[in-house]
């Protein structure tokens, strides 16, 4: 019976599933394969190698490599410090970080637009101390700044909830046998937090990989990103649903491949912690 | 035409809500579709009075839905699910929608408040509605450059300022293809419509030259960051232009001497319309004077409407040169046309290796 009802309880989330990803992903390779009259054709998929489209791929693994790593920098030494001092999961403390969430990300960018003008509130701020005007709106640094803002969150909480996990009894046991700080860390709580570091990254890599909105609204259409050319393909005067569709299909593919290598080191590394 | 961000959201949500309308209004009878109309326009780019007015004097249900371009508009209309009886769009699409045949004739010489729409933009139009059949003319204006006295102590009256050296990272240019080749065509001496791949290379050679000048490439927020003095200079449309010096009285508008663009936004009955003559009422009542006036207020874009303009009063239209340009202006400025597809690819592309320049 349970297994049945189970099955029953699951309906709904297939019928979402075939609607919306089995459904438009089909589209999605029908398409990559076509061309403008119906016939198969590779050169969509292809096109990923032409430069105007690899350059702005190679700047979007770049820009999210850089903010994949400046997020779990800043964010596995707070989850640190929020898994010591925060009494529970619900806490205040935890919420503040949490509560950015709760607002719309394109307000929150468009908010950040205000911030880095030349004439905006950080300028504002450094007049006031007598120091020089930064120029960083419309630059690269300001879309990592802003992508960074945006995903960390999702680098945060899966590391959090990883660290709540852990026995302290685990700790205080190796603290006894005379583990210093720095060796619990290393050998206690980074294994015991894998699990959570691993969505965090996937979590915030992956829609940064393909991010153009942030890249439209703080970089002031000078930088292009490979997402910017995917929308383009959609949206330009002579929409090339096809180009769209192949470019989106050969992203996608990397980031598997990627995903892929990763699960490979990331198994490496678990066997190595049972030995 | 060109909006600020919120309005953006705006437009979202609204289109968001037309939606769910038109979804709830499927199962209905039939017999309630008669009795309305379609409309589907730029954002921001009516006064909604105007349509409270239209139903209650026709009985005529106005479903008005709003876009962002005119690609988002074309897309959306080939998509087929919502049947518009009247688009409005600019120049170039409606070039593009007449060749592929999905205009519907319009009975002009019907209407009765047409022949307020001076005969000047019944010629201009021509150059993509060559009988004046398939458009009526709504607002037009130019592209131009947008500058702030209180940075410049002379008027740009070339697109070779875009190019000067003085003004590195205070020049903003116009996010989209077609416009921002316009600068290094008209310089050429080109047609702002070449389809001439050389040619096209050469003026992308300027615009990769001129990148490192330019603070930014921008569509809506082009009139916020002028007010804001973020920028020196910066190509911008005319009715954009006036409001942004409604914001910053330092901001003016020039057309550049060598020559530009003039736009045209006129309305079209597409061939999906279900309701032809509750369509041409529509655009009637659009042209009749006091409603052009109404809108005109609203909207503030250079009007084709001679009621309208007979009504304002020389000391006006002197003040604003952007939205009351000289009349030769017609004659230095070229209109956009659809300019095919091998060449709007060959744009495409050219536009792509500008961005990753």
């Amino acid at each position: 019976m349970g297994k049945s009802s189970s099955k029953f309880l699951a309906g709904p989330y297939i019928v979402w599933m075939v609607l919306f990803t089995i459904i438009p992903l089909c589209m999605v390779v029908y398409n990559a394969f076509t061309d403008s009259y119906g016939a198969f054709t590779m050169e969509n998929v292809s096109a990923i190698f032409d430069p105007v489209n690899a350059k702005p791929l190679w700047l979007s693994f770049k820009m999210s490599f850089i903010v994949t790593v400046a997020c779990f920098l800043i964010a596995f030494p707070l989850a640190m410090v929020l898994w010591k001092y925060s009494k529970n999961r619900n806490s205040f403390i935890v919420m503040v970080f949490i509560l950015p969430m709760w607002m719309n990300f394109m307000l929150r960018t468009l908010a950040w637009r205000l911030i880095l003008l030349n004439n905006g509130f950080l300028n504002h701020g450094l007049e006031m101390l007598g120091l020089n005007h930064v120029y960083l709106m419309n630059t690269k640094a300001a879309i990592i700044l802003g992508t960074a803002y945006d995903y960390f969150p999702f680098m945060l909480l899966p590391i959090y909830n990883a660290l709540v996990k852990i026995d302290k009894d685990v700790i205080n046991a190796a603290k006894d046998l005379g583990a210093t700080g720095f060796v619990i860390l290393k050998r206690i709580i980074l294994p015991l937090s894998i699990p959570g570091i691993v969505s965090g990254l996937t979590m915030v890599f992956v829609p940064s990989m393909s991010e153009f909105v942030i890249a439209d609204m703080l970089g002031g259409g000078k930088v292009y990103l490979i997402g910017n050319v995917i929308e383009q393909a959609f949206n330009s005067g002579y929409a090339d649903v096809h180009l769209g569709s192949g470019l989106s299909l050969s992203l996608m593919g990397i980031i598997v491949i990627s995903m892929l290598v990763y699960k490979f080191f990331d198994k490496g590394e678990e066997r190595s912690g049972v030995w | 035409m060109k909006h600020i961000f919120i309005k953006k959201l705006a437009a979202v949500f609204l289109c968001l809500s037309l939606s769910l309308n038109l979804v709830a209004c499927g199962n209905n009878t039939e017999a309630k579709e008669e009795n309305q109309i379609i409309v589907f326009n730029y954002g921001d780019y009516i006064d909604r009075d105007v349509l409270e007015q239209f139903e209650k004097e026709t009985g005529i249900k106005v479903l008005y839905e709003e876009f962002l371009t005119p690609e988002a508009m074309y897309t959306k209309y080939k998509n087929g699910t919502v049947k518009y009886d009247l688009i409005c769009c600019s120049d170039y699409m409606l070039d593009k929608m007449i060749k592929d045949g999905e205009a519907r004739e319009i009975d002009i010489d019907s209407m009765e408040y047409t022949s307020n729409i001076d005969n000047d933009f019944w010629q201009v139009s021509k150059s993509f509605d060559a009988q004046n059949k398939y458009t009526v003319p709504y607002f037009w204006g130019t592209v131009g450059i947008l500058y702030n006295t209180s940075m410049l102590d002379f008027v740009p009256d070339s697109w070779e300022f875009l190019w000067d050296k003085r003004f590195k990272n205070n020049i903003i240019m116009q996010n989209s293809v077609r416009d921002s080749f316009i600068p290094p065509l008209v310089l050429d001496g080109k047609s702002i419509n070449t389809t001439d791949e050389k040619v096209l290379r050469k003026a992308l050679k300027r615009l990769e030259e001129q990148k490192e000048l330019v603070q930014s490439y921008l569509v809506d927020e082009v009139r916020d960051d002028m007010a804001n003095e973020q920028a020196a200079l910066a190509v911008i449309y005319s009715g954009e232009a006036s409001l942004a010096s409604e914001y910053n009285e330092d901001l003016e508008y020039v057309v550049p001497k060598e020559g530009s663009n003039i736009w045209m936004d006129s309305w079209i009955i597409p061939r999906s319309s279900s309701n032809y003559e509750g369509a041409v009422k529509f655009l009637d009542f659009l042209c009749r004077d006091d409603i052009a006036q109404k809108n005109f207020e609203y909207v503030y874009y250079s009007t084709p409407n001679k009621a309208v303009l007979d009504n304002i009063d020389d000391e006006e239209k002197e003040e604003d040169n952007a939205i009351f340009p000289d009349n030769d202006i017609l004659k230095r400025c070229e209109m956009f046309t659809y300019p095919g597809e091998e060449a709007e690819k060959l744009y495409n592309r050219l536009w792509k290796e500008l961005k990753v320049y």
